[in-house]
């Protein structure tokens, strides 16, 4: 099938072009040099923007917390729901959509790709199930491995290329993609219900400290030469002052630091950029982590939006999530999961005229306004914990425009808004650093080659939106922007049109990308004889019904990586 | 003979994965690390009441047919029908739910699941408080207090004691086996000599003895792991516990709520609740507060009897308050080996665990209206399609009584009663046994099914079933369309 799509305004930042008028022809699935201009079908761009297909780093839409969420709130899907058409599944939204929902409404926005944050291993084949049922989009998620006792032990005796082959040994068995940290050592020392405090913090019975562990998985993802960096969910996460605990947290693996690669990629960074000591107290430590982060190349980071609304936050985080429904009363779900991590659950509105989440709202575009270099700040609502993802049109409007971000700063706290940095801050991103911030930084900060661009033999994931920039200026006409964004003139998934104005056209499997970790030395059979022994001690699933084999995966798509171990 | 390994045994939520199966001519000869459940299941399976041919209704009676027949006329039925139920689903694998709520939707009926006659008020319990809860791991690892409330797992979930609770060995707790065996020998002991004091005096002991009878040194107090019954009566597990507490009948929700108020540190005024002595419970709070993990699993025992919902919501929140005092979590004991499965699928493609309505087309939930059993009460059915469960001998008698008299598709590798009232009967392949696929235990960790043997000529699975069906009602709808 050939495509070819005309007299756009295109924005691909990772091959320099910024709005220039071209075209972009596809075959097969892949962006080609030149399509036959006769036979190819024609999609008229003309005085419309494109750009690639967005990408999601962070956005919890699969598996067992996510499920939990959606049978915890029925009350969150009653209003919200779509009716099954000829081509589409019915389901129902709002903060936790039902799988084909999600699929259809990240398609609608032009997201083609977005990686689950958060897979407890054990679970694992639940979130693959829920992926698999995700349609359309592209995705991937991260096993939670930073309380993993497998980790704590190795690295507590100094043994890291033995962690770094069972974290292999991991991913590839879960079909993951990223190392991902949530509270590391915190949710261990939850499973008696206690936490850490700092990264120095002794985790209980385990003899290491947070610092350990995050600095031992980091150097476990150079060794495995993983494509994206270690993510980290920071200690002390959701409390004032921990911007603090976020500062040493990308601090303490400085020196790891490859020339101008990144080796961490903090994640909602807005819920650790709190300052004050107490919530009276409370304020944004934006500038503190903008000063750090525009001084150091090591570091990505993504936003971790609040949106004013009723939403469901999910975390790994265990303790932070008891804090939230002690804080809120909310109805609350626990979910502890065997040597490995834990899960909470808290329903949770966001209102204007609360001086703290204002003042949150305000922290996470301080923070993607502060931060000169858009490659290092990503656009998240770390949904659905700060809002759902169909709030991202919002922000890109509040991002491209000093007009949207008065009309709503006029309506939040009084306190808040006085102390905002937001009014001080004149910057007003382009669609060239959209396009940055919502596909080609998230795809280069995951290691996604095919991925957030439109070179050639990039996948032809492309986002086509109703805004024309010659005509009208983004910072003046921020709700043209708006609606532009929630409904996708075309989206274009592997060489398809799935979407036209705004309506799914198509009910198609995405793929679920993963890591096959090859080891230098052969000595995956010691490695499996050393797992058998330990999953009878440590696990209640046995060895051969652990592993998420591949027909879990609606459409496989392994990506082979070479260790140096 | 070749010996299958790491085999999941498809009968309770417990979803013991290490059975280890022989296998000799395609078929089982022998079962090891099973219960006896386990065992009766995978030596039995494939001969009691098994239906071996597609059976239609004709003038009265169920006559054999091809099972091209049989999905042609399920899928008519289906097709013609204005509101169907599709009820069952929890012992089959998450892929035959998931083909079956496509075939819902399509169709425009309710499905539901047999959590609406077992654990339902949990989950709705659940959707109003919260639930604290874990893995079966943690609670090996971790628990140093477990309760049963109104389960009774020596005799349904017969090895969930010995895997993920009292007696399995864990890194933080060990196992209490060698304790239990100590006071199995003294109870022996202690039972004969009560015998012969029976036999000499011809007299019962009393009632209230078996709340007051002294076990041990107050072993309550003990170290280690303990483990506490609460029932209304002394079942066997209850034997094994080192505390039981004997609740009278439909008076859990008065226990309940007295031990929220005492581990609020609150003085109860009076001496009794529920017919257990004050200072009793006051022992049992102590114990809850005083542990450093503590597991409450409960069964229908609570979720069925007295004031139901309000007996949930009550244990969910005495767990959830335990929390500001120690670690607590708390646990459903799910019957069916994959109820929590079908919950699970439904809530990810639907948003709702159970009673989904698809009649206006998307997903409807409001049980009490949606539920199988309230719609067909209310008599607005007018077909349904049973997948491996036998309503008409577990529902209202009314409901079954409508439910019968719909045309009714069976899906079962049994002839049960549901199924002799069939107007349509597809055997099906015994799941986990002859059909591999994924359950969900009772802690919501997904664990795959084997398929160990092959099933009888021409026997599908349900998944496979449920296709065709599908499958075969678009056809129908298209020439529908086109005429
Ligand atoms: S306890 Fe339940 S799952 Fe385990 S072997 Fe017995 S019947 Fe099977
Ligand atoms: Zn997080
Ligand atoms: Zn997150």
């Amino acid at each position: 099938m050939e495509l070819l799509i005309r007299n756009g305004f295109v924005y691909d930042p990772v091959n320099g072009v910024n709005g220039e008028k071209m075209d972009i022809a596809i075959k097969n699935g892949k962006i080609v040099e030149k399509v036959n201009e006769r036979r190819a079908k024609k999609i008229d761009a003309s005085g419309m923007v494109v750009m690639p297909g967005g990408v999601d780093i962070h956005s919890h839409i699969a598996g067992g917390k996510v499920n939990s969420g959606r049978l915890l709130r029925p009350e969150d899907h009653f209003k919200d729901f779509e009716r099954k058409t000829v081509t589409t599944r019915s389901g129902v939204g709002y903060s936790i959509p039902s799988t084909f929902t999600t699929g259809y409404r990240y398609a609608r926005m032009g997201w083609t790709t977005v990686m689950d944050p958060a897979m407890p291993p054990l679970e694992a084949k639940h979130t693959h199930e829920e992926l698999s049922d995700t349609p359309i989009i592209d995705k991937a998620s991260y096993p939670l491995l930073g309380d993993w006792w497998f980790v704590l032990e190795y690295l507590k005796n100094g043994q890291i290329e033995e962690c770094a082959r069972h974290v292999a040994w991991m991913i590839t068995a879960t079909k993951g993609y990223a190392i991902k940290l949530v509270n590391p050592g915190g949710l261990e020392a939850w499973g008696f219900g206690r936490n850490v405090n700092s990264i120095d913090d002794p985790v209980p019975n385990f003899g290491i400290t947070p610092r350990e562990i995050i600095r031992g998985l980091c150097k476990v993802n150079k060794l495995l030469n993983l494509p994206h960096t270690i993510h980290v969910h920071t200690n002390n996460l959701g409390k004032p002052g921990n911007y603090v605990t976020a500062l040493e947290t990308m601090e303490c693996v400085e020196d790891l630091a490859d020339g101008d690669k990144p080796v961490i990629h903090i994640t909602h960074c807005q819920f650790c950029a709190f300052k004050g000591d107490d919530w009276r107290t409370f304020e944004s430590g934006a500038e503190e982590i903008a000063n750090y982060v525009n001084a150091h190349s090591h570091v990505t980071m993504d936003m971790g939006q609040v949106i004013f609304t009723d939403t469901t936050t999910m975390t790994a985080d265990g303790p932070f999530q008891y804090i939230l429904y002690t804080l809120s009363g909310n109805k609350w779900v626990n979910h502890d999961v065997e040597t490995e991590t834990s899960a909470g659950i808290v329903p949770f509105h966001y209102r204007r005229k609360s001086f703290v989440h204002a003042t949150q709202w305000s922290i996470a575009l301080e923070l993607a306004l502060l931060i000169k270099d858009p490659w290092k700040i990503l656009m998240t609502t770390d949904h659905p914990n700060g809002g759902p993802f169909i709030a991202y049109p919002r922000i890109i409007a509040w991002l491209m425009s000093r007009k949207a971000r008065e009309a709503t700063l006029k309506k939040i706290n009084p306190k808040a808004r006085s102390r905002s940095l937001l009014p001080s801050i004149d910057r007003e991103l382009s669609f060239y650093e959209i396009a940055i911030v919502t596909r080609a930084g998230q795809a280069k900060a995951l290691g996604l080659k095919n991925k957030g661009h439109l070179g050639v033999g990039a996948d032809a994931d492309i986002a086509i939106y109703g805004f024309n920039p010659e005509e009208m200026e983004p910072s003046k006409k921020y709700k043209a922007v708006r609606r532009a964004f929630k409904r996708a003139a075309y989206t274009i998934k592997g060489g398809q049109v799935v979407v036209k104005d705004g309506e799914v056209l198509k009910h198609m499997d995405g793929a679920t990308m993963w890591l096959d970790v090859q080891l230098c030395e052969p000595c995956e059979i010691e490695l499996n004889e050393d797992m058998k022994r330990r999953f009878k001690e440590y696990w209640t699933v046995g060895y051969e019904n652990y592993p998420v084999t591949e027909d879990y995966l609606a459409v496989s798509h392994p990506i082979t990586v070479k260790a140096d171990v | 003979m070749p010996v299958v390994k790491a085999v999941t045994c498809p009968v309770c939520g417990s979803l013991c994965d290490d059975i280890e199966l022989t296998i000799e001519n395609g078929r089982i000869v022998k079962v090891k690390n099973g219960c006896a459940m386990c065992e009766a299941k995978f030596l039995g399976y494939c001969c009691e009441h098994r239906v071996l041919k597609p059976m239609i209704r004709k003038d009265g009676e169920l006559v054999k047919t091809s099972l091209k027949e049989a999905i042609r006329r399920a899928a008519e039925i289906l097709a013609e029908a204005n509101y169907p139920v599709l009820y069952g689903w929890s012992n089959t694998s998450c892929e035959a739910t998931s083909v079956g709520i496509e075939l819902a939707e399509e169709v425009g009926g309710v499905i539901d699941n047999t959590s609406v006659v077992c654990h339902g008020p949990s989950i709705l319990s659940i959707q109003d408080v919260g639930i604290p809860s874990c893995t079966l791991g943690q609670i090996r690892h971790r628990a140093d207090l477990i309760v049963y409330w109104g389960s009774n797992p020596w005799s349904a979930h017969p090895r969930h004691i010995e895997r993920y609770t009292s007696f399995s060995e864990g890194r933080f707790e060990k196992s209490a086996w060698r304790g239990y065996v100590t006071k199995i020998k003294a109870l022996v002991g202690r039972k004969k000599i009560q015998s012969a004091i029976k036999r000499l005096v011809l007299k019962k002991p009393s009632q209230i003895s078996t709340h007051l009878e002294p076990t041990f040194v107050s072993p309550i107090m003990r170290k280690g792991r303990k483990l506490i019954v609460i029932d209304v009566r002394r079942t066997k597990t209850a034997e094994m516990a080192d505390f039981f507490v004997q609740v009278e009948p439909n008076k859990d929700y008065e226990l309940l709520q007295a031990f929220r108020a005492l581990i609020r540190d609150q003085e109860l005024a009076v001496d009794k609740v529920a017919g257990v002595p004050v200072e009793y419970l006051e022992d049992v709070a102590d114990a809850m507060v005083s542990c450093d993990f503590g597991a409450l699993f409960f069964g229908l025992g609570l979720t069925m009897s007295g004031a139901k919902l309000r007996n949930i919501d009550a244990a969910l929140s005495l767990v959830r308050d335990l929390n500001m005092r120690t670690k607590f979590i708390i646990m459903p004991m799910r019957g069916h080996f994959n109820v929590t499965g079908a919950n699970t699928v439904s809530t990810w493609q639907t948003g709702y665990p159970y009673a989904v309505d698809f009649s206006l087309g998307y997903p409807r939930y409001n049980p009490g209206e949606t539920s199988v059993v309230d719609v067909l009460l209310r008599k607005e059915s007018d077909a349904a399609l049973i997948v491996a469960s036998d309503p008409v001998s577990n529902f209202p008698h009314k409901a079954a009584e409508h439910l019968a008299e719909n045309p009714l598709i069976v899906i079962d590798p049994h002839m049960n009663v549901t199924a002799q009232m069939a107007d349509v009967l597809i055997p099906s392949a015994f799941v986990g046994i002859e059909a591999a696929g994924t359950a969900y235990r009772m802690d919501h960790v997904p664990i795959p099914l084997k398929k160990v043997v092959n099933p009888p000529r021409g026997i599908l699975p349900d998944e496979e079933i449920l296709r065709r069906i599908l499958a075969e009602i678009r056809k129908i709808k298209k020439k529908q369309e086109a005429a």
